[in-house]
């Protein structure tokens, strides 16, 4: 590319010194400019039959958990529900990547993928239950607390990453972010300290269309959100985010590379939200029916269905048998989301600091005495009977 | 630690130091006590930090102990969190106080959350060092007092001394605890040594607990920070006035001691807070009402406040004018007398 001259500019325009050259070759790290696939293309020969089937029987129960997390918004056992049906086999892929070691950093989306990597379902949903922020133990699961700040998990992902690293630790961190996410500078400032440590991170951008109601093309300029790799100097892969085994092979190249000390990747799956951002959100306001039908066409439990019944690998009974297993998952779920939760106010005050302040201390007695007086009142020893 | 080294500091220590050397030394022996101890910041390697409190860190420890990051202070902080999760015990530093602001999202929902969000299943001891205030003729976003800020946020300790010795004990007990910890330093005391030598052994004490400088009998005046010598110059100056002033150090905002406070003002009965920092919304409202709210019969006068104007930081030139200075607290203290008398 030339550039035009101001006339007399070189009269005054220093050269950089010759030292100075571009560090690293942008060609391999752009991505390709179709969303990669397998299935369906001559690269699901090399796909692991028994991987297909776990995929398979993994979306099939994350679709279910999505429904029935829904109803329970709609009986007011959950505050809010974000849905990531349509989305099954970003989450999917994203947790059985990993191995036992590694981190996952959900954002608040992807309860779905924390539930995949093997957390009890109902723990996964305490924070939108509404009883308790994170449910579990992150360093037990190794699943950092669901992320609502949109994009903040990401340089914790990277510190992690690099702390692991620097204790000799073979551990890798996946960290989950959409489209929105990538506008805000935290997004900006994990990519560039993952990039510039090394850190063996993988970035997962879940591009599903919107952020709420705001569509991509207002929320980037760029070719695509992959490409944003390439000035950090890691790669950018782009992936169908509804084909399971193109996310996992993209996902499970990109963890190997970091865990082999190649660095972090940005891996962009185009998929799309098929509910609305929350059971709060109104859909039909900022987007059309046949847009979402010709999304339900490109449904990631139906393309694949379609591969493993075509190859033989799954006929009626499997398919049955997913459904019943993902039932069983749903029933449970339900009949322990129905129990009320049993909190002790008290415990507003036991994790502020590890040693309470003189003044908690004092707030926590002032609490005490009106639970006190509300025991008297209504006769009732229920909640604030803890300790 | 061998008893040669032991033997050395003890010789180091009996010279006196200035607070930025105290407080580099803080790192040194808390980073070759622990080793999950890390410095991470921009320019904190090599250079040694700006004011070369790093310094000599990343050629002790190396660079993986004491690392220059790219200049981000979300990233710093965000990168911090994570290695705070893996069990490591980060010593952030923001170079000056507006710089911090970036860090603030990370401050406020990661670093001090993160141990009740997770039921206390996950704190995150990390020291946060800001220098901070003015009185060193920086231009603007290089003076700020944003203790109010931190103060504002439950899970946050905000921990600032005045002397040397604090300097050096507080940092330590600092990066020793397993909660999050604002570390505020006096940039326009980091030179500061001839008023305080340091004396061996240097006591570390625990975060959260005033002490008093100076005693006196007719008023308390409470301080902390930059403001701690202003106001023992004030209450040297008082003495001819007729005026016995004490002046309560906090060092400590968050946990805040009140016994150390409210003893003193039941002695005295008369007290006036004195920062720098802006006065509306600032510290001394929140000071002003715990001493009213504790010693509302003793006192025989209102609590008054000395601060900062309620100004964006003015350019070094005038800031002179802004920074309470002796004759604004001595101001202050007439006007005790007047309120009694009245």
């Amino acid at each position: 590319m030339t550039v035009q001259e101001l006339p007399g500019a070189a009269a005054y325009r220093p050269t950089p010194p010759p030292a100075w050259k571009p560090l690293t070759d942008p060609a391999p790290l752009l991505p390709d400019p179709e969303p990669y696939r397998v299935l369906g293309t001559d690269a699901v020969a090399d796909a692991d039959p028994e991987l297909l089937l776990r995929l398979y029987a993994e979306l099939v129960r994350g679709r279910r958990y999505n429904a029935q997390a829904t109803a329970l918004t709609k009986q007011g056992r959950l505050a809010v529900y974000p849905s990531s049906t349509g989305q099954e086999a970003c989450e999917i892929a994203a947790a059985l990547v990993l191995e036992e070691r590694d981190w996952l950093f959900p954002s608040y989306r992807d309860t779905l993928a924390a539930v995949a990597r093997g957390l009890d379902p109902v723990e996964a949903l305490t924070l939108l239950r509404g009883d308790r922020h994170t449910g579990y133990d992150p360093r037990e699961h190794r699943i950092a607390p669901l992320c609502t700040p949109l994009a903040t998990q990401l340089p914790h992902a990277v510190g992690l990453a690099h702390a692991a690293r620097l204790k000799g630790d073979d551990v890798v961190a996946l960290a989950m972010v959409g489209d929105g996410g990538t506008s805000e500078g935290d997004f900006h400032e994990a990519l560039n300290f993952a990039a510039v440590w090394r850190a063996p991170v993988v970035f997962l951008v879940q591009n599903n269309g919107f952020a709420i109601s705001v569509p991509l093309a207002k929320q980037t300029a760029a070719p695509s959100l992959a490409h944003k790799a390439v000035g950090y100097g890691m790669p950018g892969r782009l992936v169908d985010g509804n084909d399971a085994a193109a996310v996992h092979q993209v996902l499970g190249e990109a963890v190997a590379r970091a865990r082999a000390g190649g660095g972090p990747t940005l891996v962009e799956a185009v998929t799309y939200r098929m509910d609305a951002h929350t059971n709060a959100d109104d859909a039909t306001r900022y987007r059309g029916e046949s847009e979402v039908e010709a999304w339900r066409a490109h449904d990631p439990i139906q393309l694949l269905e379609r591969e493993l019944t075509a190859r033989g690998l799954l006929g009626e009974d499997g398919i049955e048998e997913a459904r019943a297993a993902a039932e069983r998952m749903a029933a449970g779920l339900r009949e322990r989301m129905n129990a009320d939760a049993v909190l002790d106010p008290m415990d507003l005050f036991a994790h502020v600091y590890a040693e309470q302040t003189a003044q908690l201390r004092e707030q926590a007695a002032r609490l005490r005495v009106e639970l006190d007086a509300e025991q008297g009142q209504d006769g009732t020893s229920g909640a604030g009977d803890g300790r | 630690m061998t008893t040669a080294a032991m033997a050395g500091e003890q010789t180091d220590r009996a010279k006196p130091a200035t607070m930025a050397q105290a407080l580099g030394r803080a790192l040194r022996d808390s980073m070759a006590e622990d080793p999950t101890v890390h410095v991470l910041g921009e320019d904190v390697g090599t250079l040694g930090g700006v004011f070369r409190i790093t310094d000599g860190l990343a050629k002790e420890f190396g660079e993986d102990r004491c690392t220059d990051t790219p200049l981000a202070e979300a990233g710093i902080l965000g990168a911090a969190v994570g290695m705070a999760m893996y069990g490591l015990r980060p010593v952030v530093e923001m170079q000056f106080d507006a710089f911090a602001y970036p860090a603030f999202e990370q401050l406020i929902s990661h670093v001090a959350k993160m141990r009740n969000r997770t039921g206390g299943a996950m704190p995150l001891p990390i020291t946060v060092r800001v220098p901070y205030g003015g009185g060193i003729g920086g231009v603007e976003h290089h003076s700020d007092s944003s203790e109010a800020y931190y103060m504002a946020t439950p899970g946050l300790h905000v921990v600032t001394p005045a002397t040397v010795d604090d300097a050096y004990g507080l940092l330590r007990a600092s990066i020793a605890s397993d909660d999050p910890v604002v570390f505020l330093e006096p940039k326009r005391l980091y030179w500061s040594k001839s008023a305080w030598s340091p004396e061996a052994p240097v006591e570390v004490e625990p975060i959260g607990r005033a002490v008093v400088r100076r005693p006196g009998r007719s008023a308390t005046l409470i301080t902390y920070g930059p403001s701690l010598p202003v106001c023992l110059e004030a209450a040297e100056a008082a003495v001819e006035e007729g005026w016995d002033l004490e002046v309560v150090d906090l060092r400590s905002l968050v946990p805040f001691d009140d016994e150390t406070v409210a003893a003193s003002v039941r002695r005295t009965g008369r007290a006036v807070v004195v920062h720098e920092s802006s006065g509306f919304g600032g510290p001394g409202g929140e000071i002003a009402a715990r001493i009213t709210e504790r010693c509302f019969h003793h006192l025989e006068a209102p609590v008054l406040r000395v601060a900062g104007f309620d100004i964006p930081y003015p350019p070094p030139m005038l800031e002179r004018h802004h920074l309470p200075g002796v004759d604004r607290v001595l101001d202050a203290v007439a006007r005790l007398q007047w309120e009694a008398e009245s």
